[in-house]
C-alpha cells in the first residue's frame, strides 16, 4: 500500500475537486437543456429554470412529434445513416480486402494514391464545383457517395484483416472459394470488432452532419434534422437581434414569440441528440478501442 | 502537386512489366481481386484528385459556362489582390490568434486531465468523470452551439443567472454582441468539447509506464507531484510529440464549423472572420470561385511549409512523423 504524504493529499484532493467541476460543467448543459424543454414556453421566459422544470409539460414534444417538416428531416437522417454507413462500411472493406494481397498488380502505386489524399485536398471551392458539375445538389446521394470510401478506414480494416489467421483463408482455397467468396464467408463475419468500431464512428459523423446540406440541399424536403435545427436556432437568435433594436411594445411581442419556441427548440435538440444519446452506453468500449486503433496507426 | 504524382503512377507500372507476359493480360487475369480494388480507386480519383486538379482555377478568372480548360488563365491575380485586400489583415491576425490560443490551451488541456485522471483510485469516479467529459466530441456543433447559447442566453441563460444572482454584474451580458468575449467564448466551448475524448490517447500511453517505476521512485520519497514530472510525463512525451507535430501542421486550421455555429451575429465578424469561413463566404456565397480557390491555396501552401518545419524540428529531438 502506497502511503500518501499531506502535500499529496492536498494535491489528490484538488485533482478530486477539479475533474468533479468538469464533469458538472460538462453535464449541467445537457440537463438544464432537457429541462427547459420541459418547461412550458412562456415560463421559461422569465428565466431561472436550472436544474428542473418549473411548469412541467410534454407540450413541446408533442408539437415536435406532429411537426411534417422535422419528422422528415428526422427521416432523411435516419436513412442517411443507415444507407451512408452500410455502403461505405461495405466498400471501404471490400477495398481494403483486395489491397490485403500481395500479388495484386499495382498495390503500391494503388496505396500511395489513397495516402495522398490523406494530406492533399482540393479544398472547399473546387469541391463544390465538382459536385454540381456531376448534378448531385439536391441529390440524396450527396450524403452517400462522395465519402463512401474512407482511405483511413481502409487502411485501419487492412491492417485488421492482415492480423487474421491466414489458415483459414487457405483452408476455404482448398475448398475452391474464390476471393469474393473467401471475403462474404470468412473474412466478414470474422472482423465484428473492427466493423463495429468503425461503423459507429462512420454513423455518429452521418447524423452530425450538418455542413454538406447546408450548402448542396436546397429542397426542403430533403434536409436533415441537424440542418433544420440549425435553421430554428438561427432564426431565434435573428429574432434576439431584432427585439433588441425595435420599440419596447415589438420588443416585448418578439420576446414572447422568442422564449416561447425557446422550449420548443430545447425539444427539438433533444430529439436530434436522443439517438447518439441512445447509443452512447452501450457502444463506449467501441470507441475507446476505436480511438486507439487510429492512434497506434500513427 | 497532385496531378504529378499521378502521372508518376502510371508511368512507373512499366518497370514491373515482365517480359513473358503483358500488364494487361496479368491484370486480367486477377480480376477478382482487380475488381475489389479499381471501383474504389475511381472514387477517390473523382472526388479526391479532380479537385486537386480544380485548385487550377485559382490562377484562371472562373466564368461561368467556361470548364477548366476555356477559362482564361490570370497568373497571380487572386493571390495579389488577397494580398491587397481590406480583410487580409483581420482575416490574417484572427486565423493566426485563434489557432495560437486553440493550440496554447487546447493541446495541453487533455494531457493535464489524462495525468489527473490517473491520479484517481476511486475507479467509479473516473469512469463516471471518463463517461461524461467524452460526450460532447458525439454530439454535432449544431447542438453544441444550442448549448451554449443557451447557457449564455440573456434572459434564459444560467451564466447570467449566477452572474446576476452573485451581485457580480447589474444587468445580464449579451455575450454574443461583445466581440471581446468572442476568442473566450470559442476557445473555452473547443477544450470543452474536445478535453474529455482528447485525453483518452495519453491515458492509453500512461497506462504503459512500468508501476516498478513508481514503487521505486516512493520508496526514495518522491512526492505524487515528482512521480508525475519525472516519471509519467517523460514516458509520454514521444506520443505528445508527435501529436504536438500534428497540431503545428493544422494550426492554420483555426475552426470553421464552431466558428460559423457560433458567430452567426455579423457583428462579430472583426474578430470572428478567419481563413475558412472567408472563402466560404466569398465562394460558397458570393460566387467568386477563383478568388476564394486562390486564398485556399494559400492556406494549403502556408500549411504543408508549417508542417515540414515543425517536423525537421521534432526529428532533432528523434521523434518525427517521416
Amino acid at each position: 500500500m502506497i502511503r500518501y504524504s499531506i502535500g499529496d493529499r492536498i494535491m489528490i484532493g484538488c485533482i478530486y475537486l477539479l475533474l468533479t467541476l468538469l464533469a458538472f460543467s460538462t453535464f449541467y448543459p445537457f440537463w438544464n437543456a432537457l429541462a427547459i424543454s420541459f418547461n412550458a414556453g412562456l415560463d421559461t421566459a422569465k428565466g431561472g429554470i436550472t436544474f428542473w422544470p418549473r411548469e412541467f409539460t410534454l407540450e413541446n414534444y408533442s408539437i415536435v412529434f406532429q411537426d411534417s417538416s422535422l419528422l422528415r428531416g428526422f427521416g432523411v437522417s435516419v436513412a442517411r445513416t443507415i444507407v451512408g454507413t452500410v455502403l461505405s462500411i461495405l466498400a471501404t472493406s471490400i477495398f481494403a480486402y483486395g489491397m490485403t494481397k500481395r500479388e495484386l498488380i499495382g498495390h503500391k502505386y494503388y496505396m500511395l494514391m489513397g495516402i495522398i489524399t490523406m494530406y492533399f485536398g482540393g479544398g472547399l471551392i473546387p469541391t463544390y464545383m465538382l459536385i454540381r458539375n456531376l448534378g448531385l445538389m439536391n441529390s440524396f446521394w450527396v450524403f452517400i457517395i462522395p465519402g463512401l470510401i474512407s482511405v483511413w478506414n481502409m487502411i485501419i480494416f487492412r491492417t485488421f484483416f492482415k492480423g487474421l489467421p491466414v489458415g483459414l483463408e487457405e483452408s476455404a482455397k482448398i475448398d475452391g472459394s474464390g476471393n469474393w467468396g473467401i471475403y462474404f464467408r470468412i473474412i466478414l463475419p470474422l472482423s465484428g470488432p473492427v466493423i463495429a468500431t468503425l461503423a459507429l464512428f462512420t454513423a455518429i459523423a452521418h447524423w452530425n452532419d450538418w455542413f454538406v446540406p447546408s450548402i448542396y440541399i436546397s429542397d426542403e424536403n430533403l434536409l436533415p434534422i441537424q440542418t433544420i435545427l440549425r435553421q430554428t436556432l438561427l432564426s431565434n437568435i435573428s429574432v434576439t437581434q431584432m427585439s433588441g433594436l425595435d420599440s419596447a411594445s415589438l420588443a416585448r411581442l418578439e420576446q414572447m414569440k422568442n422564449v416561447t419556441s425557446k422550449s420548443l427548440t430545447m425539444a427539438t435538440m433533444m430529439v436530434a441528440t436522443l439517438p447518439i444519446i441512445a447509443v452512447y452506453p452501450f457502444v463506449q468500449r467501441f470507441f475507446v478501442k476505436g480511438v486507439l486503433i487510429g492512434s497506434l496507426k500513427e | 502537386m497532385a496531378r504529378t504524382t499521378v502521372t508518376k503512377g502510371t508511368a512507373n507500372h512499366t518497370p514491373m512489366l515482365k517480359p513473358k507476359q503483358r500488364l494487361g493480360i496479368r491484370m486480367m487475369k486477377q480480376w477478382d481481386i482487380q475488381l475489389m480494388v479499381i471501383p474504389a480507386l475511381v472514387l477517390i480519383f473523382i472526388f479526391s484528385y479532380i479537385p486537386m486538379y480544380g485548385v487550377l482555377i485559382a490562377f484562371q478568372d472562373y466564368k461561368v459556362g467556361h470548364n477548366f480548360f476555356s477559362n482564361p488563365w490570370v497568373g497571380f491575380k487572386h493571390f495579389e489582390s488577397f494580398f491587397h485586400a481590406p480583410e487580409l489583415y483581420t482575416v490574417m491576425r484572427n486565423t493566426i490568434v485563434i489557432s495560437l490560443l486553440k493550440f496554447a490551451i487546447g493541446f495541453p488541456a487533455p494531457i493535464v486531465l489524462a495525468l489527473m485522471l490517473n491520479e484517481v483510485r476511486l475507479m467509479f469516479f473516473k469512469r463516471v468523470v471518463q463517461t461524461i467529459t467524452y460526450l460532447p466530441h458525439f454530439m454535432s456543433w449544431v447542438i453544441i452551439g444550442g448549448l451554449v447559447t443557451t447557457m449564455l442566453s440573456v434572459d434564459i441563460g444560467s451564466v447570467n443567472g449566477v452572474l446576476v444572482g452573485l451581485n457580480l454584474v447589474e444587468e445580464p451580458i449579451n455575450f454574443f454582441s461583445i466581440p471581446e468575449y468572442f476568442w473566450t467564448i470559442l476557445i473555452t466551448t473547443n477544450v470543452w468539447k474536445e478535453i474529455g475524448f482528447a485525453s483518452i490517447v495519453y491515458l492509453a500511453a500512461i497506462a504503459g509506464v512500468d508501476p516498478h517505476l513508481y514503487e521505486a521512485a516512493s520508496m526514495d520519497g518522491a512526492s505524487r507531484f515528482k512521480q508525475i514530472y519525472l516519471i509519467t510525463l517523460p514516458t509520454i512525451m514521444p506520443v505528445v510529440i508527435i501529436f504536438m507535430i500534428l497540431a503545428i501542421g493544422s494550426l492554420l486550421n483555426a475552426g470553421f464549423e464552431d466558428i460559423l455555429i457560433l458567430a452567426t451575429n455579423p457583428g462579430l465578424r472583426s474578430v470572428s472572420d478567419v481563413i475558412d469561413t472567408y472563402v466560404y463566404r466569398i465562394g460558397i456565397s458570393n460566387f467568386r470561385f477563383s478568388y476564394a480557390t486562390a486564398v485556399g491555396l494559400f492556406k494549403a501552401v502556408v500549411s504543408v511549409i508549417m508542417l515540414t518545419i515543425a517536423n525537421a524540428i521534432a526529428r532533432k529531438s528523434g521523434n518525427s512523423l517521416w
